[in-house]
C-alpha cells in the first residue's frame, strides 16, 4: 500500500526535504511529498481496501494505492 | 462527579489528568484493556504517545477495548474530554471531526500560551469567559497538533458552534486551520483540545486556568 498526503494538504515533511536538496546540489526538485509504504501478505486481498480505509490510511487526509504482487513468496 | 482517565501503553499525562480530576471529585485510571466504565460520569483521554503513535497518532489506540467502551459512552451522551494525544485518538475514532497533522514548522512545540474559549450554542462544557479575563493560560506541547478539516467542514463547525477553543490571536503554535485549538462533536458532549489544561491546575506551575476546563466539563453534569 502506498499512502500519501492528499493533494492540497500541506506536507511540512516534504517541504523540509525539498528545502534540504539544494544544499546537496540537487537543483530543480519540486513538489516533494512524503508518504509511507506498507508491505504485507494477505490471504484475502479483496479486503485490503477496507483495511486501508479503516486503519492504514486516514481517508480525510491521505490517499492510498494498493499494488498486488500475486504469488509472492 | 466520578472521572475515569484512560491509560494506554505510551500515555504520559494520565497522572496529571488524574490529579486535576481528583480536585473536582473521585477519579480513577482505566487501563486500555478495560471495557467497564460503570459508575463513571466523565472520561478523560489523556496526552502522550499511545501505542508509540505508530502509523498515525491515535490510529491504534482507537481500536482498544477501552475506546470501544468510550464510543458507547459518548453515544449515550456521556462527557468525554480528549487532551493532545487524546484529541488525536478521538478524531481517529470519528468521535470528533477533523485530524491533527504535523506542525507546520515541523518542530515539536512546548510553551505556555493563551486559549480563548469560544462561546457558542454547543458550549455547555466550555468555561464562561469575561471581558475582564477573556483567555486561559495553559501549556501546549506537541509535534502533531495542526488541526485540519476541509473548508466545508470548518464552515459547518463554525455554523454549528462546534469550535470550542481557539489560540489567542498571534499565538497559533502549529498552523492550525482558523486558529482552532479544540472542537466538540455535534451533540456537544465530546470535546477535544490540543493544549494541556491538566498541567495548569496548581499555582506551583504558574497558572490554575486549566482547572476551569475540567470544571466546565463537570458543570455540564451527569448524563440522564
Amino acid at each position: 500500500m502506498l499512502i500519501r498526503p492528499k493533494e492540497g494538504i500541506l506536507d511540512p515533511q516534504g517541504k523540509a526535504v525539498e528545502r534540504a536538496l539544494p544544499a546537496l546540489g540537487f537543483e530543480g526538485v519540486e513538489h516533494v511529498r512524503v508518504g509511507r509504504m506498507v508491505e504485507l501478505e494477505a490471504e484475502d486481498p479483496e479486503r485490503l481496501g477496507e483495511l486501508c480505509e479503516k486503519l492504514l490510511a486516514n481517508p480525510l487526509i491521505e490517499d492510498y494505492e494498493i499494488e498486488r504482487l500475486d504469488g509472492a513468496a | 462527579m466520578r472521572w475515569g482517565v484512560l491509560q494506554f501503553p505510551g500515555s504520559c499525562d494520565e497522572r496529571d489528568a488524574l490529579h486535576a480530576c481528583s480536585l473536582l471529585g473521585e477519579a480513577r485510571l482505566v487501563w486500555h484493556e478495560e471495557r467497564d466504565l460503570d459508575g463513571i460520569d466523565a472520561v478523560v483521554v489523556p496526552g502522550g504517545f499511545s501505542y508509540g503513535d505508530y502509523l498515525r497518532a491515535g490510529a491504534i489506540a482507537r481500536f482498544s477495548p477501552a475506546m470501544e467502551a468510550v464510543a458507547e459512552f459518548a453515544a449515550a451522551g456521556g462527557s468525554v474530554l480528549g487532551i493532545c494525544n487524546g484529541f488525536q485518538v478521538l478524531c481517529e475514532a470519528h468521535l470528533l471531526p477533523g485530524a491533527l497533522l504535523l506542525n507546520e514548522h515541523t518542530r515539536f512545540t512546548c510553551r505556555q500560551l493563551d486559549l480563548t474559549p469560544v462561546d457558542g450554542p454547543k458550549s455547555a462544557r466550555i468555561p464562561r469567559i469575561s471581558a475582564h479575563r477573556p483567555t486561559l493560560s495553559v501549556p501546549a506541547k506537541h509535534g502533531e497538533g495542526r488541526y485540519f478539516a476541509p473548508d466545508g467542514v470548518l464552515d459547518a463547525l463554525e455554523a454549528n458552534g462546534q469550535i470550542a477553543y481557539r489560540y489567542a490571536p498571534g499565538q497559533n503554535p502549529n498552523g492550525s486551520a482558523r486558529d482552532i485549538a479544540g472542537v466538540c462533536n455535534e451533540a456537544g458532549n465530546v470535546l477535544g483540545l490540543m493544549p494541556h489544561p491538566e498541567h495548569a491546575v496548581d499555582p506551583l506551575t504558574g497558572s490554575t486556568d486549566g482547572l476551569r476546563v475540567f470544571e466546565a466539563v463537570a458543570a455540564a453534569g451527569v448524563p440522564a
